[in-house]
């Protein structure tokens, strides 16, 4: 009889030390599931990168006139001199990762979804959320022009030269 | 060969078989009785393999599909609605052949590919043109990877479109949905094993996409605390560009995690389907010859009921089983037999008349263009020309939630079974047909015509985040919801309601995909067709 009403629905014992206890241990051993799976999946977030060295020498700043606007394949980024200094735009589209092409007058245009960019970077046209990148550039004790493509700095940035 | 009793011996079992033990070694008696059992054996292994033979009468019939591992997935005895060819168009099973011979043809292909930026290119090439059936192996596994998922497309349609989803099957629903993502997993990370410019430009676009939360938190400014769209990227690349990283990745995606995946949900899938009481069916299917009244509330026939019997509940309807059903041996081994014969031949014709193409090894320098890619990835395409997040990530995930959500919105029983759930929803679903068409053919019209906010004089400066929110892509999605409140509140049916927003969300995806492959051409700009492509 006893064993028919703890089985019954609709019979609810009062809860005791017991199932406080019982409760207490399934959820640690919850917690601790979690947090060990949680451990497992930090192991695909990279901490170090294969492009880790992301800097590059493009040459010494004199190899460059005023006015020269140089395009470095590999760094996907245009060098540009001008009075003002150096400084560099990406070419990569911050849509979703094309190379945006650099027309004649000057102007990007980035064959994926068609968006536009005038000369300095800012978005005219297409889906792209923000402007090309303006590449932090610098120069190494040795005297070299060396432009680090991940780091960005606000656009209007120059390097003097 | 007689049939067998419940303990699967044998029953022409031959006493020598059975000897008594207890006699001494070395005794001639246990000589012959090898010799006996040597020349036995193969028809001993036959038995112990198969346990009986071909069987006649109906009881050893159920015994030859409860009785194997493979068959006893299904029931003895098969309602006959389920057999009916326009029950399930044999899509579901389809889709499974089509999975089993991708992974045949997948694990023959992994026997010469090398997941390496520099090896990759040139081990395609090599079962191109040298590896022996290595074309025809490759072909297969990459129209079969494309017939799958139409199958897949077409299988979740007619069960939405039957009403096969409702209560009990509503979590069989939801697996269903969990094997759409997977199936697109699958097909997305094998897009990038080939290493040629296609694989590498739509991965890298499709890498972007899972970091284009950045349009959002940008506009709210919290990028630099919280920034799942880098994190989002990067665990999937495991660098900043698609390389040697990505490449290992989406290989041990492609050829482990998610086929592992795949094969659990789908056992799963068909565990529920027997638990759930076989296929849906109307209850007319029921009523038909029996004369009973059937009600829905009944517990539906060919259930288990093992668990029955030990506990205090309503009791099944007995007897009711056998009204309406056959053997399911031969006869729903003859229908999955012949779909799974068709698909293959299919398969197989296909793969020796056109071969899957292979572009230029990847070039990071030189974009493709335009760089499509799969088909049934271009309507995203399309939408992600509008925005980035909107159309790669937010759109997707309300249509994928909301499609898994169906059965827990919609919770009317009647016409469970039917197509259409019968001349209203017929009706229902031929208006959602033409009020889609007119929406997104319009909308696509108006864009291609007008350009979007961007492009006027007026609003070329409006900030990223009004046109994340407001671009033809969720003007789509939003008219789709109205139209369905409106259905809901017309007809005062969950189920139209539902009928509706499903077949507007098809017929946009049906559109935006042809649009995207025959009219997108060169920087994503508009073409008639492919002729009219500008020339360099
Ligand atoms: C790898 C993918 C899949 C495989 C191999 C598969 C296979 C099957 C098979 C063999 C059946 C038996 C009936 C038939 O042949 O149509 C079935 C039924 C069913 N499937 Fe799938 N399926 C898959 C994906 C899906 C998806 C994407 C959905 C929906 C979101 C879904 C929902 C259902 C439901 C609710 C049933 C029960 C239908 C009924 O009772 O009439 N399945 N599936
Ligand atoms: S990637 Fe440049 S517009 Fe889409």
């Amino acid at each position: 009889m006893d064993n028919q009403l703890q089985t019954s629905e609709r019979f609810k014992p009062p809860k005791t030390r017991r199932d406080f206890l019982g409760l207490l241990a399934a959820w640690s051993a919850i917690a601790a599931f979690v947090m060990a799976i949680l451990g497992a999946f930090r192991l695909p977030m990279p901490s170090v990168f294969p492009e880790s060295d992301s800097r590059a020498k493009l040459g010494k700043p004199k190899q460059f006139t005023v006015g020269a606007q140089t395009y470095f394949a590999k760094q996907r980024l245009w060098l540009y001199r001008d009075e003002a200094g150096f400084h560099a735009l990406s070419s990569v589209c911050t849509h979703l990762g094309c190379i945006a092409e650099r027309l004649d007058d000057g102007q990007f245009s980035c064959p994926c979804h068609g968006s536009k960019f005038d000369e300095a970077g800012r978005v005219k046209g297409g889906p792209a959320p923000k402007g090309l990148i303006w590449v932090e550039l610098s120069v190494s004790p040795e005297g070299w022009l060396v432009a680090d493509t991940l780091k960005e700095v606000t656009p209007g940035t120059k390097l003097l030269a | 060969m007689a049939e067998t009793d419940m303990k699967n011996q044998p029953s022409d079992a031959k006493p020598s078989e059975a000897k008594p033990s207890g006699r001494a070694i070395g005794e001639p008696g246990a000589v012959r009785d090898f010799a006996g059992n040597l020349a036995g054996t193969p028809r001993t292994f036959r038995q112990t393999l198969i346990r009986h033979g071909t069987p006649t009468s109906d009881r050893a019939k159920s015994q030859a599909v409860f009785t194997n591992f493979f068959l006893h997935l299904l029931p003895t005895r098969t309602h006959l609605h389920a057999i009916k060819a326009t029950t399930t168009l044999g899509l579901g099973v389809a889709t499974l052949v089509l999975f089993v011979l991708l992974c045949v043809t997948g694990v023959l292909l992994m026997v010469y590919y090398k997941p390496s930026v520099e090896g990759a290119y040139g081990s395609m090439l090599d079962i191109m043109h040298v590896v022996p059936t290595g074309n025809l192996m490759r072909n297969v596994h990459r129209w079969g990877a494309h017939a799958m998922v139409a199958c897949l497309m077409l299988h979740m349609a007619r069960v939405f479109y039957t009403a096969a989803y409702k209560s009990p099957r509503e979590f069989n629903w939801v697996l269903g949905m969990l094997l759409f993502v997977v199936t697109l997993g699958l097909s997305f990370t094998g897009y990038l094993l080939p290493w040629d410019q296609l694989a590498f430009w739509a991965v890298t676009i499709g890498a972007n996409i899972a970091q284009s939360p950045q349009e959002l938190t940008d506009a709210l400014g919290v990028t630099s605390v919280f920034d799942v769209g880098r994190m989002q990227k990067e665990v999937l690349l495991g660098a900043h560009y698609v390389g040697q990283e990505a490449l290992i990745r989406f290989y041990v995606l492609h050829v482990m995690v998610l086929p592992i995946v795949a094969s659990i949900l789908i056992a799963v899938h068909f565990w529920r389907i027997r638990k759930d009481g076989g296929l849906a069916r109307p209850a007319s299917a029921d009523t038909a010859d029996s004369g009973g009244a059937a009600t829905a509330d009944m517990t539906p026939a060919l259930k288990t009921y093992g668990l029955m019997a030990v506990m205090k509940d309503k009791t099944p309807v007995v007897n009711r089983e056998m009204r309406n059903t056959i053997m399911t041996w031969p006869n729903v081994i003859y229908v999955i037999g012949a779909v799974t014969m068709v698909t293959t031949l299919a398969m197989l014709v296909l793969g020796m008349w056109f071969d899957a193409p292979l572009r230029e090894m990847a070039n990071p320098a030189v974009p493709e263009n335009p760089a499509k890619a799969p088909w049934y990835f271009l309507g995203l395409q399309e939408l992600v020309s509008y925005s980035a997040f909107m159309g790669g990530v937010g759109i997707p995930a309300i249509v994928v939630l909301g499609l898994a959500l169906v059965p827990y919105l919609d919770r009317e029983r009647e016409d469970v079974g039917v197509w259409f759930s019968g001349a209203q929803g017929r009706r229902v679903t031929l208006g959602s047909m033409v009020f889609a068409v007119l929406v997104v053919v319009g909308m696509l019209w108006f864009t291609v015509r007008n350009g979007w906010l961007r492009n006027w004089e007026a609003t070329a400066h409006v900030p990223q985040i009004v046109i994340t929110f407001f671009n033809p892509g969720t003007v789509f999605v939003l008219l789709f919801a109205l139209w369905s409140v409106a259905v809901v509140k017309i007809t005062r049916s969950t189920r139209m309601g539902a009928i509706a927003l499903f077949t507007c969300f098809l017929v946009g995806f049906v559109i935006l995909t042809y649009f995207a492959t025959v009219h997108r051409g060169p920087n994503w700009d508009f073409y008639w067709s492919q002729a009219e492509w500008p020339v360099h």
